[in-house]
């Protein structure tokens, strides 16, 4: 079994949200990965997100592909549906079903192997069509399910448990996205939550396609001496670049950034995204130079993480398709079935 | 099978080089046609190409009102000198070909029991006109003028077409009739105007119109109430969602806002295409995918994800001839089992079989309802025959009072009242469980999945439980049988006829005509046409009936009969192939020669016996 119900514990005071509820109501099933596993902090981090932006569980929708990281969306909020799809076409069904529906919250849920290698043709385009949703990468370097072969994202030079050097060049999910036109990407790790919540909390109030590419490292085929994606090698190259805070409307901004310290980037919903550089020389607006940067860092070996590049410009899918404010999937039949009467008169051109 | 031509009853077939603008031409004699108010029949065969590759159009002018292809040719109108050769050679005895003489061909052009006429159509239209391309397309309108006055189309007809074809650019009607009056004077000054065979005004064509099958699709799923479409393009499903688009932004589009309530998608492939629909459709929407066969075979893991997860999904094969990328502009009825048992495990999907567009217009709007009852992927079934050729059809028709089935739903009232909800529990004991469409209600969220589930929608790998859910979907699929739209029977004349014959599609308009020629020359035969699986039981029954079944499809491994085998307890003895597969839509002769040759062998056999 991959998952089944964890006991529902409700705290005498457990701090509760705008909506009243509290963690345990963002949580889902016990998780059946293996402990340590990157994947359920990022699991935590995922419903502490929801928790603190007070969304609705049930109006949420949770799509997933194949692969350790596409189990996870049993593990978090329970109230929400979820669709846990087939290798690598997660993209395919979160984008129509934000067609369906623009009024709902969509997070993906994918790995290197789901998102780089089956389905790299997908998450490509679900990233050129700016679907708006929040695309979670997993990213361990390894296939755990099948375990432990080398995935997409393995970095060369990296070796397997059993010893073998990747000779391939990786994937790098941020270098793609940025290069694909995606309108947020970031870089977060599963073993810094402080950085991971606010993260997931800006991704989620994006509107568009937000990607965030985590390094979950996999305790059990990828976190010995000599793989580059294991948690002492995570900790020894890190290095943080910007950091995001998700303001939302009603709080004072003034009070908690001095002037110039941060730059605020405003949102469709009224809330601001805060960008506070930890490094002078990053540029989270600037693409070109978003795309340098992350070239120089990975070239020296570094794993330059945080929200790297922002646009709240470009218009989402919904924008393009011109679709109107009510949801497709909310039309009364009457305003699309266009009846007899036109049947007859546009028959016309037809004789 | 005797084809003499006669006064509303002919055959014309026009040979062009693709890319040259003849299909305009040869629409608008066909259109003419119609409008003098006699049926007609037109097959565009054409190539997989845009310029340079040889194609054909058929013009049937059949005053009885036939639906299919005869299987003659009357009057050629040879206009690609590479394929004189074929084309004079498919004349039937007494036929006339109609050549350019700019460029005399005598000695390619013998055929002692064929009449050639030439003209010189590019001498005309070089002296005529000055631009290049004009000569080119010009030559098409110079034909037209000809072949009205050969066959005593009304010029009236042909210039108020002409007027509505250029209505948007009205310089162009002057040069266009002064192409047509090039060809038509020719003929009036040098051959006896009109032939034998030509047409005479009729009143047939009340009450019909001439549309493509995609075309028509396209305004079903409008009418369905379809607000997602996605696609990848392939030929000949194109234009299906071409239709689609086209209707939305006449229909859909609000008029002071510019907003859409529909959502088109061209998708990187097949299976983000399918991957959309499947999306679209779990989130509430009504949701299609227009494809053909190499789009399926793509699909396939979603299509068996949506079996096992009972998702509704909506499905178009717009079949043409495989096997692999085939010939992508001509026709088959090859996908029918790839469709029945489309993906991995135990899958078992329904079809619908449109005979013709107006079908094509009927079955889209159910194949929704169809797909939203029974939760599962429906396949539409057409082929490039209906798709993509122009038919002529009875009006369509809509009831107002239609509404669409979105079969067993919780709204949020229901959930209010309820417990817990469990997603794959036989309430009703049809076989078919609620679903609950995501944001409704706290109460109704599920996890979907294509790993084994239970009853109660969560993750298993009991035994039991998984077989539990297996056999439910197999009641569904049963249970749905007496409910998809009926086979239709044609029963002989005196109603004890020995042989029936099964076939569906297409292939309906030729099997119709064979059968009344036949029972004119004393061979009764009835027929059903199928035109959905899985069958109900009228279809062993009809079996059951008779000595024999002639199962008329179009591929080459009798791909329905063998599902019949599969699908009933019917013997293999009684269900005899007839098969056409060379990718031309089915001709009312070759079916005509083939049934009439197995009754008279199988009456023989008994005599002898």
């Amino acid at each position: 079994m991959t998952s089944f119900a964890k006991p529902s514990i409700n705290l005498k005071n457990a701090k509760r949200n705008k909506l009243g509820l509290t963690r345990r109501d963002y949580e889902g099933a016990m998780s059946t990965l293996c402990a340590g596993c990157g994947h359920d902090s990022v699991t935590a981090c995922m419903a502490k997100a929801f928790f603190e932006l007070s969304i609705e569980p049930h109006r949420a929708v949770k799509v997933s592909g194949i692969g350790c990281s596409s189990k996870t969306t049993a593990y978090f909020l329970s109230e929400a549906h979820g669709n846990n799809t087939v290798h690598g076409r997660m993209p395919s069904v979160a984008t129509g079903a934000a067609a369906a529906n623009t009024e709902l919250t969509y997070i993906g849920v994918s790995g290197d192997g789901d998102s780089l290698s089956i389905g790299l043709g997908q998450f490509a385009h679900a990233i050129r069509r700016n679907v708006n949703m929040l695309y979670v990468l997993e990213n361990n370097g390894v296939y755990g399910l099948t375990k432990g072969q080398f995935s997409a994202s393995s970095d060369i030079g990296s070796r397997s448990k059993k010893g073998e050097e990747n000779l391939s060049p990786p994937i790098d999910p941020v270098s793609l996205g940025l290069s694909l036109g995606a309108t947020f990407v970031a870089r977060g790790f599963s073993g810094d939550r402080a950085q991971l919540v606010p993260l997931i909390k800006a991704g989620l109030k994006h509107n568009g396609f937000a990607l965030i590419d985590i390094v979950s490292p996999c305790v059990s085929f990828n976190d010995h001496k000599g793989s580059t994606k294991s948690y002492a090698h995570t900790f020894q190259y890190y290095h943080p670049a910007v950091h995001a805070d998700y303001v939302p409307m009603a709080d004072d901004i003034k009070t908690s950034y001095e002037d110039g310290e941060a730059v605020p980037v405003e949102l469709h919903d009224g809330g601001m995204i805060m960008l506070r550089k930890l490094d002078k020389d990053y540029d989270p607006q600037d693409r070109a130079a978003a795309y340098a940067q992350v070239a120089k860092r990975a070239a020296k070996g570094e794993i330059i993480t945080g929200l790297l590049y922002v646009d709240e410009s470009q218009k989402d899918m919904a924008a393009m398709n011109k679709m109107t404010a009510t949801p497709l999937n909310a039309l009364p039949y009457e305003s699309l079935c266009p009846g007899a009467a036109s049947l007859a008169d546009l028959q016309n051109r037809y004789r | 099978m005797s084809f003499s031509p006669d006064i509303n009853d002919f055959v014309i077939k026009l040979a062009n080089v693709n890319g040259t603008g003849s299909s305009s031409a040869n629409g608008l004699l066909m259109k003419a046609i119609f409008r003098m108010g006699v049926p007609v029949v037109g097959k565009n065969v054409f190539p997989s190409n845009i310029q340079g590759l040889p194609t054909w159009y058929e013009i049937r002018v059949t005053g009885e009102g036939h639906m299919a292809r005869s299987g003659t040719v009357d009057m050629m109108v040879a206009m690609n000198a590479n394929t004189y050769a074929r084309d004079i050679a498919a004349l039937s005895p007494g036929g006339i070909l109609l050549y350019d003489s700019t460029w005399p061909r005598q000695h390619v052009l013998s055929r002692a029991d064929v009449t050639v006429l030439g003209v010189p159509f590019a001498q005309m239209c070089n002296e005529a006109f000055s631009a290049a391309r004009s000569r080119v397309l010009m030559k098409n309108m110079a034909y037209v003028g000809t072949v009205a006055a050969l066959l005593d189309i009304d010029p009236d007809v042909v210039r108020e077409l002409v007027r509505e074809m250029f209505a948007a650019k009205p310089k162009l009607i002057d040069l266009n009739m002064q192409a047509i009056s090039l060809g038509y004077e020719y003929a009036k000054a040098n051959f006896a105007c009109p032939l034998d065979f030509r047409v005479e005004k009729l009143n047939k064509t009340v009450g019909k119109i001439m549309i493509e099958g995609n075309a028509a699709a396209g305004l079903g799923c409008v009418y369905a109430g379809a607000t997602v479409g996605a696609w990848y393009p392939i030929t000949p499903s194109t234009s299906l969602m071409d239709g689609f688009k086209a209707w939305c932004e006449e229909l859909r589009v609000d008029k002071e806002t510019g907003e859409h309530n529909y959502c088109i998608i061209q998708a990187e492939d097949e299976l983000a295409a399918i991957g959309m629909v499947l999306g679209a459709s779990w989130n509430g929407a009504r949701a299609f995918t227009p494809t053909s066969g190499p789009g399926i075979s793509l699909m396939s893991e979603f299509i068996g994800f949506a079996y096992y997860a009972e998702v509704p999904l909506v499905l178009f094969d717009v079949q043409r001839v495989g096997p692999s990328t085939g010939m992508p502009t001509r026709t088959q009825q090859g996908d029918v089992q790839m469709c029945a048992y489309a993906s991995h495990g135990d899958t078992r999907h329904m079809l619908l079989f449109p005979a013709h567009p107006g079908e094509c217009f009927s079955l889209a709007v159910d194949a929704f309802d169809i797909a939203e009852r029974y939760q599962t992927p429906v396949f539409v079934l057409s082929d490039i025959d209906i798709g993509m050729n122009d038919w002529m059809v009875d009006e369509l028709e809509w009831d107002d009072a239609r509404r669409p089935d979105r079969g067993k739903v919780y709204s949020a009232a229901d959930l209010e009242k309820m417990d817990k909800f469990y997603r794959y529990r036989d309430v009703d004991g049809d076989g078919i469980p609620y679903r609950t469409i995501p944001g409704t209600h706290p109460k109704g969220a599920y996890f979907t999945r294509g790993s084994g589930h239970n009853a109660d929608g969560a993750y298993t790998e009991n035994e039991a439980e998984y077989q539990e859910v297996l056999d439910r979907l197999k009641r569904k699929w049963e249970n749905a049988a007496e409910h998809l739209p009926p086979p239709i029977t044609h029963t002989a004349k005196g109603g004890k006829a020995r042989f029936g014959i099964i076939a569906y599609g297409s292939s309906d308009g030729a099997v119709m005509e064979a059968c009344a020629k036949m029972a004119k020359e004393g061979i009764h035969v009835d027929y059903m046409r199928i035109r959905s699986f899985p069958f109900s039981q009228e279809v062993s029954q009809f079996v059951d009936a008779h000595e024999q079944v002639f199962v008329i499809e179009q591929n080459r491994d009798a791909q329905m009969r063998g599902l019949l085998l599969l699908e009933t307890e019917l013997p293999r003895e009684k269900l005899v192939p007839v098969l056409h597969y060379s990718g031309e839509p089915l001709a009312s002769h070759f079916v005509h020669r083939e049934i009439s040759a197995l009754v008279n062998a199988a009456s023989q056999k008994e005599e002898s016996a």
